[in-house]
């Protein structure tokens, strides 16, 4: 089949964020690749440049641009594609597409889309209209009703009874939905789900239901296979994104199998699906007679829960479960191809027409990072709360579990939970990320599977499974001897060498040896799609205890391993990936093969074509160590996947493996702040003056003698957890106290606080300590803001000659000092034209894809010459252009938490634009990352303190000259107009209405500006309840999703910027046009 | 039972130890593997599966127990034993009456945990299916190939049987039916006389209106009975459809030739293409032997679109048509039930009612 189409369009997904995360970069890299094979032009628009799928050597043109209709409309009218691919972003990307379809856009320019016909997705988004036409063509759906008002909701509800689900239309990731028992839960819900949708479905709530996934594929010859079923271990109720999933289903007899493929083959079918849709069920485990429909026989009583015709997380988790490459074939059947004429990828020897046959098992494991949002609710249900998942492989259900488990990076094993014993039924019966372990210190406890299915609805097999573990680990804490048999039993349930060893009083590195003495090895297995019913050579490998025989053989001294960063999370991304996969991409160039190790179906990096081996494994040092010896590498690669595989350099150099770049005791001095303090010292280099301390009375004397305000934090810090700054005596001891964060194995450190100050990153690569490429980047909000949520701009803006002098020595010093050989990253903090060090980090940082990208230099492949010793210096000329980096929170999705800026970071993505200048750069990235609407000229201002509305007088001013109606809170208000700017007094929170909240809730202003006070005494109170006024103002903007900004910094000069520049006059110029 | 050490054999003389959770009883026979991931229930009991000790490769059996009799594929457990990576003894599901493991030892079937059934697995595709033993102790038995035995003779019906309320009727010459079969038929209306394998169905004393010719198990030129009467058939006109061996029955019974293949279609996602529309189905198959030269006058229907073996013939005018997988599904996906009306609308047999488009097993059939 030739296609005619010359030119294709693709829609990125934009930022991560909660419910849209790292699948789409997977998938639309997929999509490209698949239509760069049938030698089509590729056009991207995504503003998220962390990602691989805006790497310059992928997309012919790639657009920074906002995901928004106004610049995907411009981009078309300059390029002139000939179809678009608008199911490879997400929700984001579709719901875009449909908005240009509806405005007529894509008919204007003649623009085809691409797949499944748009009416059926239209169809699939609209609840009501879709249950209709499911009970039109015999599938059944839960009795429901739609409303589009909260009186209109009560009388479904009425109509219905409690209890009942309800979910918002048009939402990513279940936003704004659950179950509720009442009235008041129902208003509750309704209200909020309405501020982002137009309509809510209100349905039976089916208790305690299997919820059951099909990942379907069908062409437009209606050849259509289920590529994979999964079942979520968590009954319906909870978000399959916040779910423990397992694949292939696990308690579903063939029948049941059946059945709901064949439902899934006839709904796909019936909407003439073209390409990828999920179809999740909820399957009654205990059917009676009474509940069994006409046709349905004795076995099934099921109800479709939703459909998504498009990419989505699950076909992701899907893909890397079977190795059905999901997003490439998704890309060939949009273009009109059939299924039977695409090459199986993995076996090279079938096509794509096939259901992949397993001969494993996985467990997906979400990782949620609620802890890192202050406020934030714990328990989880039907919206999304996860911020990134693992995977897991395995032979039994024991084995994948505890693996997942260890990978998702809270606990060496579910019995290892350290449980209080108080709560224990409270933890089982609320759904919480800490439900699993609580199941297993029931089941430890003698609770029986039958007694906690009954409170949890989670599927017997599922507990008789875990009860396993448990007893496995009773029977050998009764009798600690570990022989052969014992060990192998241990190994095969899932145990650690590490939790073994603590369970017997020894170190993972004693069992270690032990267990390689009994010669008890993990077995190296490839996925072939297949279960080994077609000779396949794949490179797609895991380790299991249940075999003894490995599939492959070592690669020997050709092979270097590359660490990628496990599951996604607060302060670890797609950035980190994007350097694994560019790091191993770049060995080949120097003969070697590369193995790439991480445990993230989300990555592109474990997809089967970017590395020469991919082991779909934990980055733990027990078994990195294992596949480092089992293929006898040349060396290996620790400092480009992030924190998570830095902090094994320790303990996989002891072991003697070859690590590759600075050395293992160089790290240590970087990281230990007592000998890095000495080395800058020695260096003559400035640093905040700091103390590390395990007694309270030292932190105060340290206080005092330096003044407030003090940062406060733990020796090995990532992402600033459990970072605090203190402003008085009061902070310090509560934070001291209430975080207990004092541990004499890492002493925490006090350091003073610059107030005032900016801070600059510098990422570089050196090799043996000769700098080979560096960049400069600097924050728009002042230093105390995490770099993680701050806007960064390239090249500065802001600093002096002088100071970017200073940096660029003291970088040349320390890199030559710790003999740095590859990439690091150096945070500076500049007052006075004074630079200090805060922090030496030797791995890629999280700016290198945005270095690299602005220097249009590739940092990571510059890293491995470094590696392998054939780097050499570079030089790249200043940029014609300017680009801005700014986070996107997810803060909507987690009711409770506060959104505002602190030195921990919460932010759950970033995105980043290029601009001919910094006004510009920054205004498409404030778009990019926010719905900003220009036409609204309207804004709530809230300054708190003195300082802040002194401050933004100025830029007060220019929004009144821009012609903006403004709206203060009362003490603003009295200071503008006393300045002479008009504005309306709206009251406070809490006050009667109209007031503050009022305004935001009637979606009356285009952005919220709300600057509070962190220093002196009045912050006290106001940390101590979080309802305060300024909370209720900030969650009220994000959950009516108006831009919001908390930094003074950050909100002058994005005022600065509107003033200069109207949406037309931003240029819609591609990544290359900044180059050439 | 468990912990006791047994073995598994293979003729090339490798051996894998395994644990015991079945019957405990020394048995030889033909090692094949099997890739579905759910129905092993369906899958013991299929008499295409005699004389075989089956390796399943989805590592995890035993999940969701053993359901009532009434919906298995036949009354007993085909296989000659079974090989498992983990034996699940605690299974889960409304439908379970007893533990796979009990099930096993009440039929005198034995059942292995081997924890490396990938490598077994990838022995058979490399070196084709092999005879094996499972042994029990130092009780040796010699190896044992049931394809030299005439297995349709020992698994078919012994006498005639109806299934089905009153309707037109059709025959199923039983060489070791699944009881889909049966059920799918009646599904339709249809009253269904299985036959034994060797019945001249000629020369049955009442009225039909087609004949069937069902799946089972070994080297279709054993059932040399079979050929004979469905050349007979053929002769006098009657409307038949072939299903797996009755695929190669019918080609052998029309001048066309079988052969083995180096390792069996055992899986439930064999991609069976229609040759004359290009559209592809997934089905079920279980079979060791092919088609390879297709009789005067038909066409290939199916083709693989893994390995391109034959997957079905068809006559180019009269009503005469079967097919290699399993249109009955069972266990597996259920994409080809649309052969049996294809069939009746081809013969001109319009069924008394259309099948129900949900379920399976039993529909409308009191099994008699």
């Amino acid at each position: 089949m030739k296609s005619k189409l010359k030119k294709i369009l693709i829609l990125g997904s934009g930022a991560l964020q909660i419910g849209q995360a790292g699948e789409f970069d997977y998938s639309g890299s997929q999509a490209i690749k698949a239509l760069q094979e049938e030698k089509i032009k590729t056009i991207l628009i995504n503003p998220n440049i962390a990602t691989f799928q805006t790497s310059p050597d992928l997309a012919d043109e790639v657009y920074f641009l906002p995901l928004q209709e106004y610049f995907v409309e411009k981009v078309i009218k300059k390029e002139r594609p000939d179809g678009i691919l608008l199911s490879f972003g997400g929700q984001t990307a579709l719901n875009c597409g449909l908005r240009l379809a509806e405005k007529g856009v894509l008919k204007k320019y003649n623009v085809k889309v691409l797949g499944s016909p748009l009416s059926s997705i239209l169809l699939t988004e609209d609840r009501e209209k879709f249950a209709s036409h499911l009970k039109k063509i015999g599938i059944p759906v839960p009795p429901s009703g739609a409303a589009t008002s909260l009186s209109e909701a009560k009388k479904v509800a009425k109509d219905l009874g409690f209890p009942l689900m309800v979910r918002a239309a048009f939402a990513l990731g279940g936003q704004h939905s659950g179950v509720v028992k009442n009235q008041k839960e129902l208003s509750e819900i309704v209200k909020k789900a309405l501020a982002v949708s137009p309509q809510v479905l209100i349905e039976k709530y089916l208790h305690h239901f299997k919820e059951i996934e099909y990942e379907v594929v069908r062409d437009q010859y209606n050849n259509s296979v289920a590529v994979c079923n999964m079942e979520n271990l968590d009954p319906l109720g909870i978000h399959t994104g916040d779910s423990i999933v397992v694949a292939p289903s696990q308690t579903l007899t063939n029948t049941e199998y059946q059945e709901l493929r064949k439902a899934s083959l006839k709904i796909v079918e019936s909407l003439g699906i073209i390409g990828e849709c999920n179809v999740q069920f909820a399957l009654n485990p205990k059917p009676k007679a009474s509940s069994l429909r006409p046709f349905g026989r004795d076995e099934l009583d099921y109800f479709v829960i939703e459909v998504n015709a498009r990419l989505s997380r699950s076909s992701a988790l899907a893909s890397k479960a079977t190795g059905y490459p999901l997003a490439y074939v998704a890309g060939k059947l949009a273009l009109g191809k059939s299924l039977l004429q695409i090459e199986n990828k993995i076996t090279r020897v079938t096509q794509s027409f096939f259901e992949p046959a397993l001969d494993y098992m996985v467990v997906k494991m979400p990782r949620w990072d609620l802890e890192k949002f202050k406020g934030a609710e714990e328990h989880i249900g039907s919206a999304m709360k996860s911020v990134g998942e693992v995977m897991a492989i395995g032979r039994s259900f024991e084995e994948a579990l505890q693996k997942a488990v260890r990978m998702q990076g809270s606990s060496e094993s579910i019995t290892d939970n350290g449980w209080p014993g108080v709560d224990l039924k409270k933890f089982i019966s609320i759904p919480t990320p800490k439900r699993l372990f609580a199941v297993a210190r029931g089941l430890a406890d003698g609770m029986s599977p039958e007694e906690i299915y009954k409170i949890t609805g989670i599927d017997p097999w599922f507990l008789y499974r875990i009860q396993n573990i448990v007893e496995i680990e009773k029977k050998f804490i009764r009798n600690p001897v570990l022989g052969k048999e014992k060990m192998l039993e241990m190994k095969q349930a899932g145990f650690s060498d590490k939790k073994i060893g603590s369970i017997c009083g020894k170190t993972e590195f004693q069992i270690r040896k032990l267990r390689k003495k009994l010669k008890i090895l993990p077995s190296v297995f490839s996925i072939d799609s297949l279960a080994g019913e077609v000779p396949a050579q794949t490179n797609y490998l895991y380790l299991t205890y249940h075999g003894h025989h490995h599939d492959v053989k070592p690669l020997g001294k050709k092979g270097v391993a590359v660490l990628g960063s496990g599951p996604y999370h607060i302060g670890s991304s797609v950035e980190f990936d994007w350097s694994s996969v560019y790091t191993a991409l770049h060995l080949s160039r120097h003969g070697f093969k590369s193995i790439i190790i991480n445990c993230n179906p989300e990555t592109v990096s474990t997809d089967y074509d970017m590395s020469d081996r991919l082991y779909f494994e934990n980055i733990s040092f027990e078994t990195v160590a294992d596949i480092v010896e089992f293929e006898s590498v040349y060396g290996l690669i620790i400092s480009v996947g992030g924190q998570r595989p830095n902090n094994l350099a320790q303990k996989l150099s002891r072991e003697g493996f070859n690590i590759l770049g600075t050395t293992a005791e160089n790290i240590h001095r970087a990281e230990d702040r007592n000998l890095f303090s000495a080395m800058l010292d020695k260096l003559g280099v400035l640093q905040p003056e700091w103390q590390s301390f395990t007694s309270m009375a030292e932190a105060d004397k340290f206080a005092e003698k330096e003044g407030y305000p003090v940062l406060v934090r733990p020796s090995y810090v990532l992402s600033g957890s459990a970072m605090s700054v203190c402003y008085n005596k009061e902070q310090l001891e509560n934070f001291i106290t209430r975080a207990a964060v004092l541990s004499p194995e890492y002493p925490v450190i006090i350091s003073k606080y610059i107030e005032n100050a900016k801070e600059l990153e510098f990422d570089a690569v050196a090799q043996a300590g000769e700098l080979l490429v560096f960049g400069i980047s600097e924050h728009v909000e002042n230093a105390g803001v995490h770099s993680g949520d701050a806007t960064i701009v390239y090249p500065t803006q802001r600093v002096y000659a002088s100071t970017e002098f200073q940096i660029r020595e003291i970088a040349a010093k320390i890199s030559k000092e710790l003999s740095v050989t590859g990439p690091f990253n150096i945070q500076f903090l500049v007052k006075n034209n004074q630079p200090f060090v805060i922090e030496v980090n030797l791995r890629a940082s999280r700016t290198f894809p945005l270095l690299s990208k602005a220097m249009d230099a590739n940092l990571p492949e510059i890293a491995v010459d470094s590696f392998l010793r054939a780097g050499r210096k570079y030089k790249f000329p200043y940029p014609k252009g300017v680009v801005v980096k700014s986070p996107q929170f997810s803060f909507a999705r987690l009711s409770g938490a506060d959104p505002i800026l602190r030195v921990e970071m919460a932010s759950t993505g970033e995105v980043a634009c290029f601009g001919r200048n910094y006004d510009e750069a920054l205004l498409k990235s404030v778009l990019s990352a926010n719905r900003f609407d220009f036409k609204k000229k309207t804004v709530l201002l809230s300054l708190g303190g003195v300082v802040n509305k002194a401050k933004f007088l100025e830029t007060a001013k220019s929004l009144d000259d821009l012609g903006y109606k403004i709206f203060a809170t009362d003490t603003t208000a009295i200071f503008l107009k006393r300045e002479n700017i008009d504005c309306i007094i709206v009251r406070k929170a809490y006050q009667e209405s109209p007031n503050a909240l009022n305004i935001i809730e009637s979606k009356q202003v285009g952005f919220v500006v709300n600057l509070s006070t962190m220093d002196g005494k009045g912050s006290e109170n106001a940390r101590r309840s979080i309802v305060t006024d300024g909370f209720r103002i900030r969650r009220a903007a994000v959950d009516n999703q108006i831009p919001l900004f908390t930094d003074l910094h950050l909100a002058r000069a994005f005022i600065k910027a509107l003033a200069r520049y109207k949406i037309e006059d931003l240029e819609i110029k591609s990544y290359k046009e900044y180059f050439n | 039972m468990k912990d006791k050490k047994i073995k598994l054999m293979l003729k090339d003389g490798s051996e894998y130890e395994a644990l015991s959770f079945g019957a405990d009883k020394s048995v030889a026979g033909e090692v094949v593997f099997a890739t579905g991931m759910a129905g092993y229930p369906e899958a013991l009991t299929d008499p295409s599966f005699a004389g075989q000790i089956l390796v399943l490769t989805y590592p995890l059996i035993g999940n969701y127990g053993v359901p009532a009799e009434a919906e298995l594929e036949s009354k007993k457990v085909q296989v000659a034993g079974l090989i498992v990576a983990n034996y699940i003894d605690t299974p889960s599901h409304h439908t379970s009456k007893m533990t796979l493991g009990a099930w096993l030892r009440q039929s005198g079937v034995p059942l292995l945990e081997v924890k490396d059934t990938r490598e077994i697995t990838q022995k058979l595709r490399e070196q084709g299916v092999m005879l094996g033993k499972i042994v029990f102790g130092r009780e040796n038995i010699p190896f044992y190939n049931p394809n030299r035995a005439n297995l349709v003779a020992q698994v078919s019906a012994k006498k005639i049987q109806m299934y089905g309320t009153a309707g037109p009727t059709v025959i199923l010459i039983d060489c070791g039916a699944k009881l889909n079969i049966v059920r799918r038929l009646a599904a339709r209306g249809l009253r269904v006389a299985v036959v034994p394998w060797d019945t001249d169905v000629t020369r049955l004393p009442f009225p039909f209106l087609a004949v069937i010719i069902s799946n089972g198990p070994g080297d279709p030129k054993k059932a040399a009975a079979t050929i004979r009467n469905v050349k007979k058939i053929i002769a006098k006109k009657i409307p038949t459809l072939g299903i797996c061996l009755g695929n190669q029955i019918l080609a052998l019974a029309q001048g066309g030739t079988t052969y083995k293949l180096k390792f069996g279609h055992r899986s439930q996602n064999q991609p069976a293409v229609e040759s004359k529309s290009g559209r592809g189905f997934l089905t079920t198959q279980n079979h060791g032997f092919a088609v390879k030269k297709i009789p005067k006058g038909f066409r290939e229907w199916f083709y693989n679109a893994n390995d391109h073996t034959n997957e079905g013939i068809i006559h180019e005018t009269l009503p005469l048509m079967s097919v290699q997988f399993h249109p009955e599904s069972s266990p597996g996906p259920m994409d080809t039930d649309w052969i049996f009306d294809y069939f009746f609308k081809c013969a001109g047999i319009p069924p008394p009612s259309l099948p129900l488009h949900r379920g399976r097993s039993k529909e409308g059939v009191k099994i008699l």
